[in-house]
């Protein structure tokens, strides 16, 4: 009798080359590797200098994405001659090495974590990596996906990685989700229940049947924010939903080699049985919309909710680093979450810059008017065609939206797209961390729905207070 | 990439926690080049400079007797957050040689490694107590001894650590880890070919 193992280890083992003795570390085959325009360079410096080759170019995926500028899709709307120097010389790097490459002005290219589950790059089972940290997005496919850092050139010349065993974590969600809470409530309740660093060591399965109802762009959603608990990955089984997701992609299975692909990956789940290091349990219930007020995706609370007081903190490095990010977020103990007034809105990111996302945003915007400015950037430029298609970028700009060219955008300010110093922006993005979105700036994190709502009344508000009597 | 064997060095305190490596490497530097001469002065960016441009004399890094610290001595969640390698190349740039906290952002543990860096996880209780002695003394030295995994602080006590022993060959031998899994390329190709059977659409 084999030993029930989780889909994590499952995934793990299926992918092992090789387990060093001594150290314990595993060698990992990689099934995909993703290049951003912001890291890759150094991979491609550090393997020349070395004169290395490239393994398996095919199996490699590039395009720009952080210094992508949202007034246009053509190397004249990138910020300068700097950032515009690095997109060139990733397309330049892909075509001289055989890398697939999706280059600014390509119908398909987009936010990288956009662009591999969209072209079926992205595959159940698949052991994914890119020098990322919300690589962890992809999980929810059924696939291991980790950001890695300096690795790239490593991967590049080996296709593998070598790589310390992990814990495996469940976070079972059960319930129906309240009317207006969204995958993005789920996940960040998830993160302030962990802590920033909760899922340290961890790679985190999402289950139960709050995740099992999720579309696989919510489940996109879940898995994108686990870095912000610490966790190295985040991942959701593989089932019906995602086969119907996948099936038909450019990059998917076809024909005979699709049903024998679905029969693999129906063995990849969660055995009964199998045992996790780390059991977390979450009522959905219970839940409500979400909204950050610190500098860690973990401070967050229930809209209805009040910042909370340092002062009833008993740890006392704990209670410091709550007044600092007040103080740098502007903030008072005892607020109202719906007190905080609003500089601008931003809704994108490869958390929340899907179609689904664009649709929900766009069902609050309708009709209304934005008080504040408020961007609205899709994840990839095929998500921008079919919100183009729907009229979504009609509604938007009629309530006085902007609507941007796909990339990274205001959620890490990489190309130019920032937020002021001192200025409060309300973001659909992952991090609120201190200058994520410019030097001074101060994040709120929230869902579509929820910053478009903000956009429209020009404060934090209830969502679900506009929703009412809406369908 | 230069071995790390030994250093006894100045080390710089900082009690924060949570330092995510959007803090260490402000995320509008990442363009840049680790051959460009201005990469040191990156690291903590908006830390040691106000907006205004002058330095922060607060900041340890800013302060005389840390100046020229090689060792930096850290908290809890040291370097979450963003994958970027660039975070371990500013430190590097820095002169940075050992980084010492009591829990990792896992990429960036293996970002310092990659970069020649040495990370050592030490307990609350240690790191708080080599936080403290260094406050109390500006300018004070730490001894590492990678081969004998052990931190000596300025009273004298040794604090053992642990490392894998990849990561540790890597250092003391300053190796590229490529070259090193090369050595595997016979068993990686075998793999590749009895997965490529299986997993035909990779």
């Amino acid at each position: 009798m084999t030993q029930p193992r989780t889909l994590f280890r499952k995934i793990w083992d299926s992918h092992t080359v090789l387990t060093d003795p001594a150290s314990g570390e595993a060698l990992l085959y990689v099934d995909r590797l993703l290049l951003t325009d912001t890291s890759s360079f150094h991979a491609f410096d550090l393997l020349r200098a070395e004169g290395h080759d490239i393994r398996r170019p095919s199996q490699v995926f590039g395009g720009p994405d952080h210094f992508a500028g949202s007034k246009g899709n053509r190397l004249e709307h990138i910020a300068d001659d700097e950032r515009r120097d690095l997109v060139v010389a990733l397309g330049e790097n892909c075509a001289e090495l055989g890398i697939n490459h999706f280059g600014l002005d390509d119908p398909r290219m987009g936010i990288t974590h956009v662009v591999g589950p969209e072209q079926g790059i992205t595959l159940p089972g698949f052991f994914l990596l890119c020098g990322d940290s919300h690589t962890s997005t992809h999980g929810a496919l059924g696939a291991l996906a980790f950001g890695i850092g300096g690795q790239t050139a490593h991967i590049l010349a080996t296709q593998c990685l070598w790589a310390r065993p992990l814990k495996a974590m469940r976070v079972s969600v059960e319930g129906e989700r309240p009317f207006g809470v969204t995958a993005k409530d789920v996940i960040l309740t998830i993160i302030n229940r962990l802590g920033p660093a909760g899922g340290f060591g961890h790679v985190i399965e999402y289950a139960g049947s709050t995740i099992r109802a999720m579309s696989i762009e919510e489940r996109l959603t879940v898995c994108n924010m686990s870095i912000e608990a610490g966790a190295r990955g985040g991942m959701v089984a593989p089932d019906e939903t995602t086969f119907a997701y996948v099936k038909g992609r450019p990059r998917a299975p076809h024909g005979a080699e699709w049903d024998k692909a679905v029969a693999y990956w129906r063995t990849l789940p969660s055995d009964p049985g199998a045992r996790f290091d780390t059991e977390v349990a979450l009522d959905a219930q219970a839940l409500a919309p979400m909204v950050s007020w610190g500098n860690t995706a973990a401070d967050a609370a229930p809209v209805t909710g009040r910042i909370p007081d340092p002062g009833d903190e008993p740890d006392p490095e704990r209670r410091r680093s709550m007044e600092r990010a007040l103080e740098y977020m502007g903030l008072k103990a005892g607020t109202a979450l719906t007190d905080i007034p609003v500089d601008q809105v931003f809704i994108g990111s490869c958390t929340n810059g899907r179609i689904e996302d664009l649709r929900a945003a766009a069902g609050v915007a309708k009709g209304r008017k934005a008080k504040v400015p408020a961007l609205v950037v899709a994840g990839s430029a095929l998500v921008k065609a079919q919100a183009e298609k729907e009229g979504l970028d009609v509604i938007f700009t009629q309530a006085g939206f902007t609507w941007g060219s796909p990339g990274c955008s205001m959620c890490v300010g990489t190309n130019g797209d920032t937020v002021g110093r001192g200025k409060r922006c309300i973001s659909t993005s992952n991090r609120n961390f201190v200058g994520r979105q410019g030097p001074g700036s101060r994040t709120h994190l929230v869902s579509p729905i929820m910053a478009a709502a903000a956009a429209v009344t020009g404060r934090v508000i209830d969502v679900r207070e506009m929703m009412k009597g809406e369908t | 990439m230069e071995p790390f064997v030994t250093l006894t060095a100045v080390a710089a305190p900082y009690d924060r926690l949570n330092v995510d490596t959007d803090q260490i490497l402000p995320a509008r530097f990442l363009l840049k080049r680790r051959t460009d001469p201005a990469y040191p002065t990156f690291l903590f960016r908006d830390l040691r400079v106000r907006p205004d441009g002058t330095e922060d004399p607060t900041f340890v890094l800013n302060q005389p007797a840390y100046r020229g610290a090689k060792i930096f001595v850290g908290n809890a969640n040291f370097g979450g957050g963003s994958s970027r390698e660039a975070a371990a190349i500013a430190f590097d740039t820095y002169g940075i040689r050992c980084v010492i906290a009591v829990s990792f952002g896992d990429i960036f543990y293996n970002n310092c490694i990659k970069n020649g860096i040495l990370p050592i996880r030490l307990s609350d209780d240690a790191a708080a107590s080599l936080r403290n002695q260094l406050h109390a003394r500006p300018g004070a030295t730490l001894t590492v001894d990678l081969p004998a995994q052990t931190v000596t602080d300025v009273s004298g006590q040794a604090h053992a650590f642990e490392i894998d022993s990849f990561s540790k060959t890597c250092l003391l031998e300053g190796l590229s880890q490529i070259k090193l899994t090369l050595r595997h390329s016979d068993a990686i190709a075998a793999f590749e070919q009895r997965y490529r059977e299986k997993i035909s659409w990779v």
